[in-house]
């Protein structure tokens, strides 16, 4: 068992990529469920939104990075307020529905073989969309260090990650704590109280699902930037099901909690398939129980397991505050 | 503007004196007038009415037996429910059919038969929501404390004052879930102010209220009329509409069977039958 | 350490051939073309396309048989001209005209197989939109089976079940298991999975999962939640035991269909749809009819008052369960007879349950099935206009349409307006 090498993947996961991409899909979850509570299951798309502008301007329509990033943002806002207006007059459990069918369509629609000209199809679309960006990495060295392992890539895009991550967080914590964020707590709460008071509670709705959409969407780019590809298969429900499962690991309604649900999260998912594969191909766990093959399924069903103690057992997850628990009301 | 205290109870009752006390009777200054109102449910019509005003600056009972359509015609004058036919005015103005969010901003304020004290923000929270010039709290304003910093001062020494009239400024920082059930009405009262309401509408405030907050409630209530408010509630308790109404309607069936002053209407054939055929024990003959 | 051993050695073993095979023997892709009664087609024209501007054809011979050489390891692009093939014969899926080859390295022939049927490719329209409507009606039978007991556990305790799925899935793969596993006949072990279904997935899961999260008080969007773990959980689980390929029943896996007029129906399609029905019939008349389904609405309606009045309230609950688990895995029974089962099966239809439990209207018994017969109908009809691939897309599409103007649902209970 060498321990080392897996300590040494487990904490480049946590701080990795994939802990940025995870992080950025569950703030703006945040500002969906945690802050106003409205059931978005449709998160995967906003990241599908935001990947597929980076990747089709520059491979198809030879867009500028740059311009490709501010496409995806507007197409972003738009996906808001195609899902927005149509959804937010129903009940939790219809915008739940209606969310995860506006996500489904989405991914259908990127992965057909009638757009796949465009949209690449079941493949998605491969390419060097990320040029612009990568050029202007100065490191030229990775990190290689005892417990951190990154390429220089992999360095730059969780360097920028983080800062982008730091920007959007104190952005998201100037408006909780100002009179809008009252007014989205509210509303979370009691939708009727707030307009006997006079509040449009329809607008602004849509305002935090813009916001909180735009937030996922710029999980897209990491997505599609760090790997310079686009699948569509990875905007699936499961991505939208594990961003919850971060969000609420770190405690809904809390502005830091998204970051250690993931940072969490992808440690504790690295380790444990690390540890599982090493204790397979070791012969600790005889082949018969885990082939070294199933060790990625064991991982998932943890997920699962996981997620369902934590909303029976601590539903504030680890930053919550029980008293302020989204999550008890009676739909 | 406002006159000394006593002049708004005594204008009331001088207004009510000088008309007779007929279901859907014009009133001398109404606030609201309402014209043929008419809710069904699948084969069930709630309310049915036909015309009803409610006089300016007056405290106005709404009573009825249990299913009278007394919340449900609440419902429909504030926007929280669509009629089937029907239409009616404030200060003249067509509101029917008007969301109930600019209802509440055109001056109808309204409270809920369960209080919606929201739970998870503080007493004070609660009271600031509900300030009507917050620029803060639009999404992009809402990202510059500068802009809305020196507003939220001003807010929050409104709120306290009224919270103090209210003697719950001790609770201030508390959230409201810790507050009890009576403290809860108080909160929302004081929380319907701030909005500087014109109408104010009270749905069953003495509902599970202990008999001492009772009457600091209605105290409050009178104050609100003394203020220059109108206020409209519904109520079961006899005495309470006894003590302070200036004007007492009768819902029954969804229909207005009586108006009148509390005496006269305590004592009509009408509004007797109308209890006793619902099976609602209440005798309003007997004293306080 | 001799595993590390052997690994070497074959590797060294194959790589060895690699080498001298790419030397020197050409490197096809090719196939067989048969109809669906294994009969050889001949004379079909098979080309593909790669990169480099590749492009080569093959002719099928006699025997069915077609090759194309080509030069380099690649992916390259198959397709088949679906012209030429006889008339009564076509592609089972026109969407799948073109198939990837990848030829991993030169040496080792790619085999691509065309799957071919008797074909509805020359009919009109109206063929076509009658056996699509067979059809529709069939999806429309599976989704209102499973919609049905989603709906009674939502109407009852108010979850919303993300994990109903699941069941759908666990009464395919029983019947997997008992039949090719076990070795049981086929009708023999649908009738036990759908009893083990009963078991585990209603009654089990109501007394060990949800009937103590019902006495925590636990809230009904935590409720959600959890049932999403579940699936996720359960899932995985389903992949680890079975793998992640279809599986089939060992029996009456590639059966034809019957003629009857324009619409092809294959047997064991038949029998499962008709015996599904029955059941969605008994069951409608047992919540209409019996005491306990009876009570069973009662309770969907108003909880407390039900409670008030003497019904049982967790009886009523454990028994909703178990209906719904019955007929849910008799609807995946009926999926995996005519197509194999899968681990993502329950998932992939979920969303079309959801869709026409929500659109008849939540917590609505009539509603759920009319809603399951818009979606199955409109789903199989929507492939006369729009792509194959596209056809859950378009039910997704009417399903936000129809709560665009009607946020309730078809029969659904309007909520306060406002």
């Amino acid at each position: 068992m060498d321990f080392l090498f897996i300590t040494q993947q487990s904490l480049s996961a946590a701080i990795g990529v994939n802990t940025i991409i995870f992080a950025l899909a569950a703030i703006g979850l945040n500002m969906h469920f945690g802050y106003t509570g409205l059931l978005n299951f449709g998160q995967a798309g906003f990241l599908a939104v935001g990947a597929y502008s980076v990747a089709v301007s520059v491979v198809s329509f030879n867009v500028s990075l740059w311009v490709a990033l501010l496409i995806g943002i507007v197409n972003s806002i738009i996906l808001a307020l195609l899902l927005g207006i149509p959804t937010l007059r129903l009940r939790a459990d219809y915008l739940a529905i209606v969310t995860i069918a506006a996500g489904e369509i989405i991914r259908q629609v990127a992965r057909s073989a009638t757009f796949n000209k465009t949209l690449g199809g079941s493949d998605g679309i491969t390419g060097k969309f990320g040029k612009e960006f990568f050029d202007l990495n100065p490191f030229t060295a990775g990190l290689d260090l005892p417990f951190l392992r990154f390429t220089p890539n992999d360095l730059w895009v969780v360097v920028v990650g983080w800062a982008l991550v730091a920007v959007i967080l104190f952005l998201m914590w100037l408006l909780v704590n100002s009179p809008w964020g009252r007014l989205l707590k509210a509303i979370r709460e009691d939708e009727d109280a707030v307009r006997s008071l006079g509040k449009n509670v329809y607008l602004y709705k849509i305002q935090s699902l813009i916001a909180g959409g735009v937030i996922g969407s710029i999980g897209g780019f990491v997505y599609a930037l760090s790997r310079q590809s686009v699948q569509p298969d990875n905007y699936g429900t499961a991505l939208t099901f594990f961003a919850y499962t971060v969000l609420i690991l770190g405690g809904a309604a809390r502005v830091l909690a998204p970051i250690a649900g993931a940072v969490i999260f992808w440690f504790l998912l690295v380790f444990v398939e690390q540890m599982l594969r090493q204790a397979v191909s070791a012969g600790y766990i005889p082949e018969w129980l885990i082939g070294v093959n199933q060790v990625g399924q064991i991982r998932f069903m943890l997920v699962g397991l996981g997620l369902m103690m934590l909303m029976i057992f601590r539903p504030q997850g680890i930053f919550g505050d029980r008293k302020e628990l989204a999550l008890d009301a009676r739909a | 503007m406002h006159a000394p205290k006593s002049n708004f109870k005594e204008q009331a009752q001088a207004a009510f004196a000088s008309i007779s006390a007929v279901p859907g009777i014009a009133k001398p200054d109404p606030i609201i007038i309402a014209n043929n109102v008419r809710r069904q449910f699948g084969g069930l019509t709630a309310v049915n009415v036909e015309h009803v005003e409610i006089q300016r600056g007056s405290i106005t009972a709404l009573i009825g037996p249990n299913g009278a359509g007394k919340t449900t015609f609440f419902n429909l004058l504030t926007g929280f429910d669509t009629v089937n036919e029907g239409n009616w005015t404030l200060n003249g103005e067509q509101i029917s059919g008007t969301p109930p969010h600019k209802v509440a901003r055109k001056g109808m304020v309204r409270t809920f038969q369960l209080t919606k004290a929201l739970f998870r923000l503080s007493v004070l929270d609660n009271m600031r929501l509900a300030a009507r010039h917050q620029r803060g709290e639009s999404f992009i304003r809402g990202l510059f404390p500068a802009i809305w910093k020196k507003q939220e001062a001003e807010i929050t020494a409104q709120a306290e004052e009224l919270l103090t009239r209210f003697k719950l400024i001790d609770k201030k920082n508390d959230f409201a879930a810790a507050l009890s059930g009576g403290q809860r009405k108080l909160l929302e009262m004081a929380r319907a102010l701030m909005v500087n309401p014109e109408i104010v509408m009270l749905d069953e405030p003495m509902a599970g209220v202990n008999p001492a907050l009772k009457q600091s409630l209605l105290g409050h209530i009178k104050d609100l009329r003394d203020d220059g408010m109108t206020v409209l509630f519904v109520e079961h308790d006899m005495d309470m509409v006894r003590d302070i109404s200036d004007w007492v309607i009768v819902m029954a069936e969804g229909k207005i069977v009586a108006e009148g002053t509390p005496d006269s209407v305590m004592g009509n054939q009408a509004v007797i039958d109308a209890y006793l055929g619902a099976h609602h024990d209440l005798s309003l003959e007997e004293g306080r | 350490m001799s595993s590390i051993a052997f690994t070497l050695l074959t590797s060294l073993f194959f790589s060895a051939i690699a080498t001298s095979a790419s030397a020197a023997t050409p490197t096809y892709i090719q196939g067989t073309l048969v109809d669906s009664t294994k009969a050889p087609i001949a004379g079909v024209t098979i080309s593909a396309t790669g990169p480099n501007n590749f492009s080569g054809e093959s002719i099928s011979d006699a025997s069915g048989k077609w090759k194309i050489e080509v030069p380099a390891a690649a992916v390259y692009q198959v397709s088949i001209n679906q012209e030429q093939l006889p008339s009564g014969q076509a592609l089972t899926d026109p969407a799948k005209a073109i198939i990837k080859a990848n030829v991993i390295s030169l040496g080792f022939d790619v085999t691509i197989l065309f799957p071919i049927g008797p074909g509805v490719e020359k009919a009109t329209d109206l063929e076509r939109s009658a056996q699509l409507l067979a059809d529709g009606l069939i999806l429309a039978l599976v989704i209102a089976l499973a919609a049905l007991g989603l709906n009674l556990v939502f109407g009852t305790t108010g979850l919303t079940n993300f994990a109903h799925g699941e069941l759908l899935t666990l009464g395919g793969l029983l019947t997997y298991y008992l039949s090719a596993v076990v070795g049981l006949k086929v009708f023999l072990a649908i009738p036990l999975a759908v009893a083990l279904s009963a078991l585990i997935g209603g009654y089990l899961q109501d007394k060990f999962l949800w009937q103590p999260l019902r006495r925590r008080g636990t809230g009904l969007i935590a409720a959600l939640i959890v049932s999403i773990g579940l699936a996720i959980l359960i899932r995985y689980f389903f992949l680890f035991i079975f793998g992640g390929d279809t599986r089939q029943l060992p029996e009456y896996a590639g059966q034809a269909g019957l003629a009857l007029g324009p619409v092809s129906i294959t047997p064991k399609s038949i029998i499962t749809s008709s015996i599904g029905l029955a059941m969605l019939v008994i069951a409608t008349l047992w919540l209409s009819r019996s005491h306990m389904g009876k009570a069973s609405r009662a309770v969907a309606d108003n909880p407390a008052l039900a409670s008030s009045s003497g019904i049982e309230v967790e009886r009523v609950i454990r028994a909703v369960w178990i209906l719904g688990a019955t007929l849910a895995s008799f609807a995946g029974i009926m999926v995996t007879v005519n197509q194999g089962v899968s681990f993502v099966m329950g998932q992939d239809l979920l969303l079309l349950i959801f869709a026409a439990v929500t659109l008849g209207g939540l917590g609505t018994i009539n509603g759920a099935l009319i809603g399951s017969l818009v979606i199955g109908v409109s789903i199989q009809l929507s492939t006369l206009f729009i792509p194959t691939e596209l056809k859950y897309v378009g039910a997704l599409v009417i399903l936000i349409l129809i709560l665009l103007v009607r946020p309730q649902g078809i029969l659904g209970k309007k909520g306060r307006i406002g």
